[in-house]
């Protein structure tokens, strides 16, 4: 059971990042966006090129956000100025970024188990114990959240989410919205190629189908959060991010401990979706308030029928 | 202050569709003044107002602000002095975020938008007073978020919104119309304070006769794309319904039944 809490703080801290991305996308500028499951595996891609060829792996993470970044403006691009589609935006960098990260590693996967990695010494404190990597992720979870949230109380911050609260309004305000909606995916994609960036270095290899699923997980994380604090303002909705993102990597490796094949996973993801969709349906027509009601009900009709 | 010059513009040109909006339109509107424009369905009273705020861009013709040619100007670089009241609720206001937060995005219209703090204390001692006029009770839900508010709530927010930074021309898109009778009373008389205390050149849109009699000092009325009215002074203040309609006839019932 620890072992499985473990896993799942050290994975939700590490997948956080991309469910924050998630979040700055489908929910603070409402644009669903698929660069996602491109910008992910190319910071690793860069991440992993780099470090193999003997670069330090710092420098790996700082060209991988700017990548991120350079991906999200390129869908944006494609979407404000072109007027393509926001699905097809999306899609489009998504397919083209396949081709490129295969470009960056010159190979489809990449091992990195004998190079020093930014986590190297990390590991290296307390050997075969996972908690100076949970702690370490923990403090980059905590100052991107951190940043995240100062940025989105900015004057800049509040014009991104009205971008996607009400773009007629802040249009009218004197907003390029254009410019927003840009600055939002670049944003996204940046926060999402630095969990890739950093997952790379953990896992040891960066593989050119790193990316598959992320934005599913990512949505599930968001979801899953969203529907267990109800958050009512920027600050608890950053929190669920991370949170849903916990839960659902424990949900994930309780499934796992308990005989679920990994090849069922994405079957446990959707039904685990399905069913947070599903929660507010079900607490309307089944919860406590509703049942009280009921009975209140019965009572009068009792009452009357004996007056 | 403002000049509409020979606008023209058609919708669907050259399908079976075609629509002619905007029938060369001259409209000059001298600082301060207050326009009510009024017409039925279709007169192109609306066409009228994107114009110009630029979510139309015009065939043919000029928009003239302040001496600005802003025919071709971008709609979001004209929201620089140009605020806008419509006539659902729902759109002058971003609901997902709070009183203060709009408040304060209204404060930045056209002001470049940086790292600065959105939401400051200094803000918050800016906005009681200013909410307090409306005496809606809102000075003190700040925090709140505006989805929370009732429809007359919002649209005065909205008015509020759209007037703070004193645009060069307020638009008003029969921005009471969706209301109760008795929330649109307030929210005109609302209106009217705000136009009159900041001396606002204004533009209102409305279906209601007796609203375009009773409010502002000029009075023009729109027919199939062309202005077909235009009175102001003494004789727009003496006017009344039963001459309007006598001297030129029932355009559309419906501007009586208003």
């Amino acid at each position: 059971m620890l072992n499985i809490l473990t896993v799942a703080l050290l994975q939700g801290f590490e997948y956080g990042l991309v469910t924050l991305g998630v979040m700055l996308s489908f929910r603070v500028i409402r644009f669903p966006d698929l660069t996602i499951e491109g910008s992910f595996p190319l910071g690793g891609a860069i991440t992993a090129i780099l470090i193999a060829k003997g670069i330090s792996p710092l420098f790996g993470v700082g060209v991988s956000l700017l990548a991120g970044f350079a991906a999200g403006v390129l869908t944006g691009v494609l979407n404000t100025k072109f007027k393509i589609s926001k699905l097809l935006s999306g899609l489009l960098v998504m397919t083209i970024l396949f081709s490129i990260n295969l470009r960056i590693m010159g190979r489809s996967n990449i091992p990195l188990l004998y190079f020093q990695t930014l986590l190297t010494p990390i590991e290296k404190i307390l050997p075969k114990s996972s908690l100076p990597l949970i702690l370490f992720f923990f403090v980059v979870i905590l100052a991107s959240k951190w940043l995240v949230d100062k940025f989105l109380s900015t004057e800049l911050g509040l014009a991104l989410r009205a971008t996607g609260d009400n773009e007629q309004m802040i249009k009218s305000l004197g907003v390029d919205t254009d410019w927003t909606n840009i600055l939002g995916l670049g944003m996204a994609n940046a926060l999402i190629a630095l969990s890739g960036s950093l997952i790379t270095q953990d896992q040891g290899f960066a593989d050119i189908s790193m990316g598959v699923g992320v934005m599913v997980t990512g949505l599930a994380a968001m979801i899953i959060g969203e529907t267990l604090l109800r958050p009512k303002n920027m600050w608890w909705l950053s929190t669920a991010m991370v949170v849903g993102t916990i839960v659902y990597y424990f949900v994930i490796s309780l499934g796992l401990r308990l005989g679920l094949a990994p090849t069922d996973l994405k079957l446990a993801t959707g039904l685990m979706v399905a069913l947070a969709l599903c929660a507010p349906a079900l607490r309307d027509r089944y919860g406590i308030n509703r049942v009280l009601k009921e009975a209140k009900k019965r009572a009068v009709a009792k009452g009357r029928s004996l007056g | 202050m403002l000049q509409i010059e020979g606008v023209i513009k058609i919708f669907n040109r050259g399908s079976i569709d075609e629509k002619i909006a905007l029938q060369h339109v001259d409209l000059k509107v001298d600082k301060g003044e207050f326009v009510t424009i009024i017409g039925s369905n279709g007169a192109g009273k609306t066409t009228l107002l994107n114009a110009v705020t630029g979510s139309v861009l015009v065939d043919d013709g000029n928009v003239v602000i302040d001496g600005l040619d802003v025919t071709h100007l971008p709609e979001f670089k004209r929201g620089r002095f140009i605020g806008r009241v419509f006539q659902n609720p729902l759109m002058g206001t971003a609901s997902e975020m709070t009183l203060g937060e709009n408040l304060s995005m209204a404060l930045l219209r056209g002001k470049p938008r940086g790292l600065s703090k959105g939401v400051t204390k200094n803000h918050q001692i800016i906005y009681q007073p200013i909410l307090q006029t409306l005496g809606l009770g809102l000075e003190g839900r700040l925090k709140d978020r505006v989805g929370l508010l009732s429809g007359g709530q919002r649209q005065s927010l909205a008015i509020l919104m759209a007037t703070l930074s004193l645009p060069k021309v307020l638009l008003l898109d029969e921005h009471a119309a969706s209301l109760d009778p008795k929330t649109a009373t307030v929210v005109m008389d609302l209106t009217e304070r705000v136009i009159k205390e900041n001396g606002l050149t204004t533009l209102m849109v409305t279906h209601n006769m007796e609203q375009a009699i009773r409010y502002g000092g000029r009075l023009v009325m729109m027919h199939e794309g062309r202005i077909i009215l235009d009175v102001s002074g003494e004789e727009k203040s003496s006017l009344t319904i039963p001459e309007v309609v006598q001297r030129f006839g029932v355009v559309d019932e419906k501007l009586l039944l208003a």
